[in-house]
């Protein structure tokens, strides 16, 4: 079973486009849009969901009114600021509840009741392309990691039912909480970066993510030609370090093009830009097939 | 005034608008990077960094002599940074969030306030404006907790003028960390199908705030007017349209401050600025009436 991750450290660099066109050209893959808090996949493959299930993610506290004496203890014990206190009463700001139970567990009159949250929602779903596991937390939610991982469990189940050896997957922009939980038992990587400094900033520092979870990272360098200096100094630092470039894909509005008729690139050109991205993807697989 | 400028996707043009904004800002501000995951402002503003300073976390160390193994710590960690295996305490800081209800628990003295390393803080200045950036350490999941550190700042630097705050893309808690403290937020997107769905979402995610936000159509002309219609429908003024242009891309490329190299794109920019501080004023008047 392997498993590939789209990621890009930097936001709108191109991972969903190129998750899309990947999504095509692999035929026999189960797909699966790690993008918890802004995902955009399903705006291309318009699922039909199979299945829906609540993502319930940890509990938030709440102050019975009834029971509360006001003596401010959990305001005092809460380090997240999130306990407010107006005219000697006292509420939790959910926004700045992290959770964490203290202020439950210390309250001597018991007055905080700690109710498990619903955090968004997740769905199996089909796409012309195979199945697609996806999910929506709900604005403003945290514990996308905890959903990233569910996700990644789920397609990996999925794909071994259909006997599927293959699990493609858009990450979320960062370096942070969801794209660590991206990367846990991914064999490849494919960054796509953009050649800007900040398109290089945070190749570095994702790539340096990835290298810390052992994993292969190829680079994909959207929009190449928009500053082709860039480009090749993009492609010198992937070269010392022992990142493979494994495209160069010209800035087209090709790709806002065929997004808004709600098609992958592959599907919407068959031109030299499909021919860059069928290049690519044969790379990818033979780089997975070393593996 | 505290001024965000946020978006629910990535890569429509935050960090360009805010090194434009802070470029042409007529009055004393603070340019802050809370993107702390990515953080790129400073590429285009290029500070002068005076101090970069090692940020940390509250975890706790487990001391086994004095365990008890009563589990009372076990039992309040929400967040599976303790647990005891084969009568053994075992902390795990990088899970740890920080919360300190371990250490309030633990009867026995068996717990001690560590650190955790996050990441670091670095301030400088560029011509006569403050800067400072978070920088998360590689492998740390959490942001919130370093962004918070450079929160706890902003009642100090707001004694000395405005904050301009570049914030991380998405609309879960990183985003609302980044935004909650603000007068006004200034949405940027793209007028693309993924740029609509995102703004939607951000839109959603910030209203519970209850503060003034305006939106920013970055690339304008390049997609379609489903941005433009929902901001008619639902009251969201947009402060200002930025047409695409691959003279745009090829100077952000450049790491160039596009009010900066292109003349065509300051009167927007000035009109942008001049609207935030209205909506931010506007806020402001609200509460003292």
């Amino acid at each position: 079973m392997h498993e590939i991750v789209i990621i890009s450290g930097k936001g709108g660099a191109g991972k969903t486009s190129i998750s899309g066109a990947f999504a095509h050209l692999a035929k026999k893959a189960i797909l699966c849009d790690l993008d918890v808090d802004a995902p955009d996949l399903h705006l291309l493959l318009a699922p039909k969901h199979r299945a829906e299930e609540a993502f319930i993610s940890g509990n938030e506290a709440t102050i019975a009114p009834e029971r509360c004496t006001a003596c401010g203890q959990c305001q005092d014990v809460c380090r997240f600021n999130a306990i407010v206190e107006k005219d000697d009463v006292y509420s939790v700001n959910p926004i700045l509840c992290e959770g964490c139970k203290v202020c439950v567990t210390l309250c001597p009159a018991q007055a905080i009741d700690f109710p498990d949250k619903h955090c968004g929602q997740w769905y199996v779903s089909d796409t012309r392309f195979g199945t697609l596991v996806h999910a929506q937390l709900f604005p403003g939610e945290e514990n996308s990691g905890r959903l990233v991982t569910l996700l990644k469990q789920k397609a990996r189940a999925i794909a071994e039912e259909q006997g599927l050896d293959l699990v493609v997957c858009d990450g979320s922009p960062g370096i942070g909480c969801p794209v660590i939980s991206s990367m846990a038992g991914t064999d490849l990587a494919v960054v796509v970066t953009e050649p800007t400094p900040s398109g290089l900033h945070d190749l570095k520092r994702v790539a340096e993510l990835c290298q810390g979870f052992r994993s292969t990272v190829a680079v994909l360098i959207n929009k190449w030609d928009i500053n082709p200096e860039m480009s090749d100094e993009i492609e010198a630092w992937c070269k010392a370090n022992g990142h493979s470039v494994i495209c160069r894909f010209p800035h087209s509005r090709m790709v806002v093009d065929a997004m808004l008729v709600r098609e992958v690139l592959t599907e919407f050109e068959n031109g030299p830009l499909s021919q860059q991205l069928k290049k690519a993807w044969s790379d990818i697989t033979a780089m997975l097939d070393t593996k | 005034m505290i001024y965000a400028v946020a978006s629910g996707k990535g890569g429509t043009g935050k960090t360009t608008i805010t090194s434009s904004l802070a470029a042409l800002w007529n009055a004393p501000v603070t340019c802050v990077d809370l993107d702390v995951e990515e953080p790129n402002l400073h590429l285009f503003l290029n500070p002068a960094i005076t101090s970069e300073d090692k940020a940390y976390i509250e975890v706790p160390v487990a001391d086994e002599e004095k365990c008890t193994l009563c589990r009372a710590c076990v039992d309040i960690c929400q967040f599976k940074a303790i647990s005891i295996m084969a009568d053994t305490l075992l902390v795990f800081p990088e899970m740890c969030h920080g919360c300190g209800g371990c250490l309030e628990v633990c009867p026995a003295g068996a717990l001690t306030p560590g650190q955790r390393e996050l990441g670091e803080i670095c301030r400088g200045s560029v011509d006569d404006s403050r800067f400072i950036m978070g920088r998360l350490r590689i492998g740390e999941a959490m942001s919130p907790p370093l962004m918070r550190l450079i929160r706890q700042e902003f009642p100090a630097l707001q004694e000395q003028g405005d904050i301009l705050i570049d914030a991380p893309p998405g609309v879960s808690c990183p985003a609302i960390n980044a935004v909650m403290d603000a007068d006004c937020i200034v949405l940027v997107t793209e007028p693309t199908p993924f740029g609509f769905h995102d703004f939607k979402l951000a839109w959603e995610a910030f209203g519970p705030l209850n503060i003034p936000m305006g939106a920013v159509i970055n690339r304008a002309g390049m997609g379609d007017d489903s941005v433009q219609n929902f901001c008619r429908d639902n009251d969201i003024p947009i402060w200002a349209e930025i047409p695409y242009s691959r003279a745009v891309a090829e100077a952000y490329s450049k790491g160039e401050i596009i009010t900066k190299s292109l003349e065509s794109m300051r009167e927007p920019f000035t009109q942008l600025h001049s609207s935030m501080k209205a909506a931010a004023r506007s806020k402001t008047e609200v509460q003292h009436a």
